[in-house]
């Protein structure tokens, strides 16, 4: 079987962010960048197929060059080769869709698995709208996923508002990775090492074919208003007494 | 000048609470605009949802009921969301951001060749079309004015950021339109829904929550802060520490990647405060929090901050409420 998993470079999730003066993006200087949480989740899970079933995980990221500082992150966890895309302007989920889709017809996975939403834009549109375009069945927030015997479906556990939903798709297909997927693994110091020797092909959005025309475009970023601390009380019977009288909401 | 389709999710017969935020929205958006405001529900044998969703104030109900969309799946709804949109006019779709919807609406703006925004904390007007959108990004460290380019734009909006549409005693149009789903081409097919059954309120619909993370450390500290939600009618909500040690079900999980809840009061009960779970709860109306940390992040944003083991303070809370309720 061939998985083709996205991954983001995006600011890691703990890092103060500062507003670029041009106010249309944040300041990168000094922030530590990864891989996107919920993409490592995605990685583990094409990692795991593959033992089980036997077959190639490919990893894809676009950007500029040092998105392949995640590719090699990937590589180190075990993914067997790498795609770049070279890409430097802006775009929008749809044309990383777009993108997505460029590759998918070169690269004829039998599985897409992409991280629920970048924890960054939080847009979480592009791994359902590569399924559209492609035609493919999607199965969204997966917290568990069985191939079947033959390989040609997969059942999945999806996270729904109030539940679980299981749901059978036709590979390939596209999954969408949700945090009780897995716990994905640590590098392993040779795999680090083993990492830097395998292939990592860049291509451009032109020689996919793809066209970048981006529908949305961020005007303006601000920083939303702090919300303030309150005091600390002393005692449970203060707690209520101020709830009752002050912020009367008992 | 075009319309504006709010897709509605239903449930037991009726339009889905927190779907009423988009309606809202949906609503202004086409005062704004002088387009028609419109519901659209989908699903099958759909005779008490038509009801429900003609008593919201929009212009019209469209309505798509088909044996073969019996069973949820995003491709099935995409087509017949699609067939239902096209000869609408639409210049914006709009829909509450649910599981449902988020994974629903990008297949559809690929349909309609549209650009889309995710979980949108505002709308704006001009030129009779919507103009300009903000929403946040990076947990809401930071709030994003964006604008959308084509004819048609796709939007999901955060339910806490819109009120509800009120039920009114006139009914809106409906037009019903038929749609042909071939679904065995689909290669996906719903097995199973398991509800995770709860007699209290939703995380989205209640007026208060009471939260609890790693430092309940287990499930019996659930039971404790359980009890307290009884008394207050409250919905229980977790941290994702919580969630992800398996303590409680997954869809109470409040924070940037689980729901995003606004309550009167919230109650963080053992919530260390990571930007991660504020992002999810900062726009509640009070905050309280319970922490034997003095210095946990939590404190940092709550109004009312009590240092103590929640095993001790919480059925002590219990008891002082009960006497002053």
């Amino acid at each position: 079987m061939k998985i083709l998993v996205t991954i983001k470079r995006v600011s890691d999730p703990e890092a103060k962010l500062k507003i670029r003066p041009d106010g249309t993006g944040i300041q990168t200087e000094g922030v530590k960048f990864v891989v996107n949480p919920f993409d490592e989740i995605a990685v583990e899970e094409a990692l795991r197929i593959k033992e089980k079933h036997t077959g190639e995980v490919v990893v894809v990221s676009i950007g500029d060059k040092v998105v392949t500082e995640q590719i090699r992150a990937a590589l180190a966890m075990g993914v067997d080769r790498g795609i770049f895309v070279n890409y430097t302007g802006s775009y929008d989920s749809y044309d990383v869709a777009g993108i997505l889709a460029k590759v998918v017809e070169q690269e004829q996975p039998d599985i897409i698995i992409l991280g629920k939403q970048a924890v960054d834009d939080d847009m979480g549109q592009a791994g359902f709208m590569l399924a559209e375009m492609l035609g493919y069945p999607q199965a969204a927030f997966a917290s568990k996923v069985e191939i079947s015997d033959d390989k040609k479906t997969a059942k999945v556990t999806r996270e729904i508002d109030g539940g679980l939903e299981t749901k059978e798709v036709g590979l390939p297909c596209i999954i969408t990775a949700d945090l009780r997927l897995n716990t994905p693994r640590y590098a392993s110091l040779p795999n680090i090492m083993k990492a830097k020797q395998k292939p990592v092909k860049e291509v451009t959005v032109d020689a996919l074919g793809a066209v970048v025309k981006p529908h949305v475009t961020i005007k303006k970023l601000t920083e939303p208003p702090k919300r303030k601390g309150g005091v600390k009380v002393e005692s449970v019977q203060d707690l209520v007494g101020k709830l009752k009288n002050e912020a009367k909401v008992l | 000048m075009g319309n504006v389709i709010i897709i509605c999710e239903h449930k037991n017969g009726e339009l889905v609470k927190q779907g009423l935020s988009a309606v809202k929205a949906g609503i202004d958006v086409a005062k704004g605009t002088g387009g028609k405001s419109c519901i659209l529900v989908m699903g099958s044998g759909m005779d008490s949802v038509k009801e429900s969703a003609s008593h919201y104030g929009t212009d019209m109900v469209l309505l798509v009921d088909d044996p073969a969309l019996a069973g949820y799946t995003a491709e099935a709804y995409t087509i017949a969301a699609h067939e239902a949109i096209k000869s609408m006019q639409a210049s914006l779709v709009l829909s509450t951001t649910s599981a449902f919807s988020k994974e629903l609406l990008p297949r559809l703006a690929v349909r309609l060749k549209a650009g889309m925004v995710s979980d949108v904390l505002s709308i704006s007007t001009d030129g009779g079309k919507a103009s300009g959108f903000s929403r946040a990004m990076w947990a809401g460290s930071m709030v994003s004015d964006v604008s959308v380019d084509g004819e048609v734009i796709i939007a999901t909006v955060r339910g806490t950021a819109f009120e509800h549409a009120p039920r009114v005693d006139t009914a809106s149009e409906v037009k019903q339109v038929s749609v042909t789903i071939n679904t065995q081409a689909l290669r996906a097919k719903q097995l199973e829904v398991l509800e995770h059954k709860s007699t209290r309120p939703q995380l989205a619909d209640a007026g208060i929550i009471v939260s609890g993370g790693r430092g309940l450390k287990g499930p019996d500290g659930f039971k404790i802060i359980e009890k307290l939600a009884d008394l207050l009618g409250a919905a229980v909500g977790a941290s994702r520490a919580a969630v992800d040690a398996g303590w409680v079900p997954n869809d109470l999980q409040v924070g940037q990647t689980g729901k995003i809840v606004a309550p009167g009061l919230y109650i963080a009960v053992g919530i260390s405060g990571a930007i991660q779970h504020v992002a999810g709860m900062k726009d509640s109306k009070t905050i309280v929090a319970i922490n034997k940390d003095p210095d946990a992040p939590i404190f940092q944003i709550a109004d009312y901050g009590l240092v103590a083991d929640f095993a001790k303070a919480v059925p002590e809370l219990v008891e002082e409420i009960k006497k002053v309720k």
